[in-house]
């Protein structure tokens, strides 16, 4: 069989029966994924699919300015493939993914070590990078954080208050969500997908009742997918607020602190309005949505939600107005444009360092389709970016729902899936509001999960808080650390 | 901005600490649903609608017995509410969920039909603790919804600080763990480490179902079956994730910090409006 020359090319929320995705011997395969990349693709997934006596590896490449996806396979693979990484370091962690999950190992990988896999009551974390030299120090920190947050363990490098170098070891989260996909979906799926990271439930479900949708080879209602939009705006609004509450809490900013630790909840209790639940559970499901807004809720909505955005315009004022803010913030923890091209990183992270990506404009599926939201882009890669990129989506995701909420469609909220297509693969990107999330499913005969791959936001840009941690004062890292605010459990999943 | 824009809003807004317990409770979303009523004898002979939709298996029903609802393992879907042709399983509308005792979360049959709910602590712990409470959070496994709930206990609306209970970065100061997660095998040493490391006279609050009994997790060989399987738990507070006035509840409960009424067990007034304002 001659090797294909292109990538299987497609829209968000496409799905191709497997035998269609061109596939490529490994080494041939990892050549031309290369090229895709070299040539501007950005990888949003990498994994393998075991089959036959050995491992393919699946990629799922963005062209965003073009708004396609590319998706192509490599044949089974045994012990070993030629790595990606030394030429494309936004595959480092994908590959050792997929060692650690498939034991193919990738040739010329630079850091070729465990990402959550189980040792022992522990991670197996293996080896830290050291920096030799009799002035420099080792600053441990974690599991077990000095505050209300999940577990994760940072290694710094020092040389006295210097970071030289910070490895971020995760794995501690680690609830075995994948393998718990395989053969399904089973009954307690859905709850699982919904707290894969439990503050980016709208996210995630949607990304999975996209998939299903897409395998059954239909669309949820409309008015369904504009409930998911306005759902998702809700979600980003919570999180954002509470992330520059959180920035000004560790400058002791205590002004836009307390007031955006209140106003956060404001923005959950509108998702409870929707759905009863704060973090909009049991809201998304395949074939739609569980509960509608309906118009008297709408408009109490609106009124609430209006309040809530005038009080965080307001909290965002003061934080830019202090001068002892932006000393601290401004040109802190910077990451570069090409290096966060290089890493692949994405959401608010990638968007604070210039580069224009979003999935909502990029790749828009469902109600995106229909109502764009324009891209909040800051050129700085600093703490300050990241927060201003912050605020900057707050005001357009207020925007959003204020223009929608005024143009409900009409009709159902829910439609009784049909089946899953079999053998089938699928792919669903939803920007969160850390990023960009990306599911894929590719199905067995009978239409079960032969594999289920999800990729939080947090899996790409765990490194990027770890390169703008380079150079920085180690005091830093607190604000440093919340201006990324990712997610362990999502990342260990 | 001039300085004192900030200090001028805050005299403005006034005290935004909400009136609880001292006043009523702020009203639960109307969509929420609150604690689950279980009525076994309401149940057609030979019925088991509930048990099959119900994502977690939390409901039981084998043949002879009442159906069993183990509240512990709930997430609040309310699909068996919906399932159910005979209102044996309602919702209460009430916020208050917290025990002291695993089994007192099992309802269905007579005498067992809602949660009951936490006794005060006695003697010397509430001598040493009911007034001054120290808790290390520990997320095991964690979605991070149960923390971000726990976390809001601290903001101006709630204010646990004015209660004594406060949240505190080393071990070595707490005077107990408040755990979320279903304590995945990779957080299970440094739980075990963070517990050694209080002293005691200790507590362990376990926060939502994770941490009460897996959680969606529950029976994924990564994970345990929650705080439980690791630690002595003192109190339970079941939900995905629990409300904070739900937590905060609990909290107050186990100090013996709640005024009569609504220590006792009188209905809760429910909430459902739609216009009110919700903390």
């Amino acid at each position: 069989m001659n090797p294909p020359r292109e990538f299987y090319l497609c829209g968000n929320g496409a799905s191709v029966p497997w035998a269609e995705v061109p596939a490529w011997p490994a080494e041939e395969f990892v050549a031309a994924t290369a090229a895709e990349l070299a040539r501007g693709g950005r990888l949003c997934a990498w994994f393998g699919v075991p089959e036959a006596d050995g491992t393919c590896l699946v990629a799922v490449i963005a062209f965003d300015a073009e708004n396609t996806l590319a998706v192509g396979r490599s044949l089974p693979a045994v012990n070993s493939y030629p790595s990606l990484t030394p030429g494309h370091p936004q595959a480092h962690l994908f590959e050792r993914e997929v060692w650690e999950q498939h034991g193919l190992v990738p040739d010329g990988h630079p850091w070729l070590k465990p990402v959550r896999r189980q040792g022992g009551g522990h991670p197996a974390a293996g080896e830290f990078f050291r920096v030799a030299g009799g002035e420099i120090h080792e600053v441990s920190v974690g599991p077990v954080h000095a505050g209300i947050i999940e577990p994760g363990h940072f290694r710094f490098q020092c040389n006295g208050e210097e970071v030289l170098h910070l490895e971020i070891a995760l794995g501690y989260q680690h609830r075995g969500v994948e393998t718990a996909l395989a053969g399904g979906p089973h009954r307690a799926t859905l709850s699982q997908l919904e707290t894969v990271a439990g503050d980016t439930t709208i996210g995630h479900a949607t990304a999975y009742a996209t998939i299903m949708e897409s395998l059954a080879g239909e669309e949820a209602p409309l008015r369904a997918q504009w409930l998911r939009a306005l759902a998702l705006e809700l979600e980003r609004l919570a999180n954002h607020t509470g992330d520059l509450g959180a920035l000004a809490g560790d400058v002791a900013f205590l002004p836009t602190a307390a007031a955006c630790g209140k106003i956060r909840g404001d923005f959950l209790n509108l998702t409870a309005l929707i759905c009863g639940n704060r973090f909009g559970r049991g809201l998304v499901r395949p074939g739609g949505c569980r509960h509608d807004l309906e118009t008297a809720r709408a408009g109490a909505l609106l009124g609430r939600l209006r309040a809530a955005l005038a009080d965080v315009n307001q909290a965002a004022e003061w934080l830019w107005a202090a001068n002892s803010v932006r000393a601290r913030f401004e040109l802190t923890g910077t990451v570069a444009s090409v290096q966060a091209a290089e890493l692949g990183l994405v959401g608010v992270a990638a968007r604070a360092s210039g580069l224009v990506r979003d999935v909502r404009f990029d790749h828009p599926a469902g109600w995106h389709r229909f109502a764009p939201v324009p891209v909040a882009v800051w050129p700085d890669g600093d703490v300050l970016a990241r927060a201003r990129v912050r605020s900057l989506e707050i005001q357009r995701s207020g925007k959003f729902l204020e223009d929608q909420l005024g143009t409900p469609p009409d009709g159902e909220i829910f439609t009784a899936a049909r089946p899953p297509a079999g053998d089938t693969l699928a792919v669903a990107l939803v920007e969160g509001w850390r990023g960009e999330i990306c599911h894929v499913a590719i199905t067995d005969a009978a239409g079960r999960f032969r594999r289920y791959k999800i990729t939080d936001p947090s899996f790409h840009n765990w490194p990027g808080l770890a390169l703008a941690m380079r150079g920085q004062a180690i005091s830093d890292f607190p604000i440093c650390n919340k201006s990324f605010n990712l997610s362990y459990c999502g990342f260990d999943l | 901005m001039s300085f004192f824009e900030p200090i001028t809003h805050r005299l403005r807004q006034g005290c935004q600490t909400m009136a609880f317990p001292a006043g009523s409770p702020p009203a639960l979303p109307d969509r929420h649903g609150g604690a689950l009523r279980v009525e076994a004898a309401r149940c057609a002979a030979d019925c088991a609608a509930c048990v099959p939709v119900c994502p977690v298996q939390a409901i039981a029903r084998t043949p002879g017995n009442p159906v069993a609802l183990d509240l512990g393992k709930c997430i609040f879907c309310g699909e068996c509410v919906a399932a159910c042709p005979t209102r044996a399983i309602t919702q209460t509308n009430d916020y208050r969920l917290a025990v002291r005792r695993r089994e007192d979360l099992l309802l269905g049959s007579p005498g067992a039909e809602e949660v009951r709910l936490a006794a005060a602590l006695t003697g010397k712990m509430k001598s040493l603790f009911g007034r001054s409470l120290r808790l290390r959070q520990v997320s095991a496994g964690g979605c991070n919804a149960c923390e971000a709930d726990v976390n809001v206990l601290g903001t101006i609306g709630w204010d646990l600080g004015r209660f004594g209970i406060q949240f505190v970065a080393s071990p070595r100061h707490a005077d107990g763990l408040l755990v979320t997660g279903a304590i995945s095998r990779n957080m299970e040493l440094a739980l075990k480490k963070t517990w050694d490391a209080v002293p005691a006279p200790k507590l362990v609050i376990a926060v939502g179902a994770c941490a009460i009994a897996g959680g969606p997790f529950a029976g994924n060989p990564e994970v345990l079956q929650g705080a439980g399987s690791v630690l002595p738990v003192d109190l339970y507070i079941p939900g995905c994730p629990p409300h904070p006035l739900t937590i905060l509840d609990g909290l107050l409960r186990l100090l013996d910090r709640l005024p009569a009424t609504e220590a006792s067990g009188l209905k809760a007034p429910s909430g459902s409006e739609v216009s009110g304002h919700t903390i």
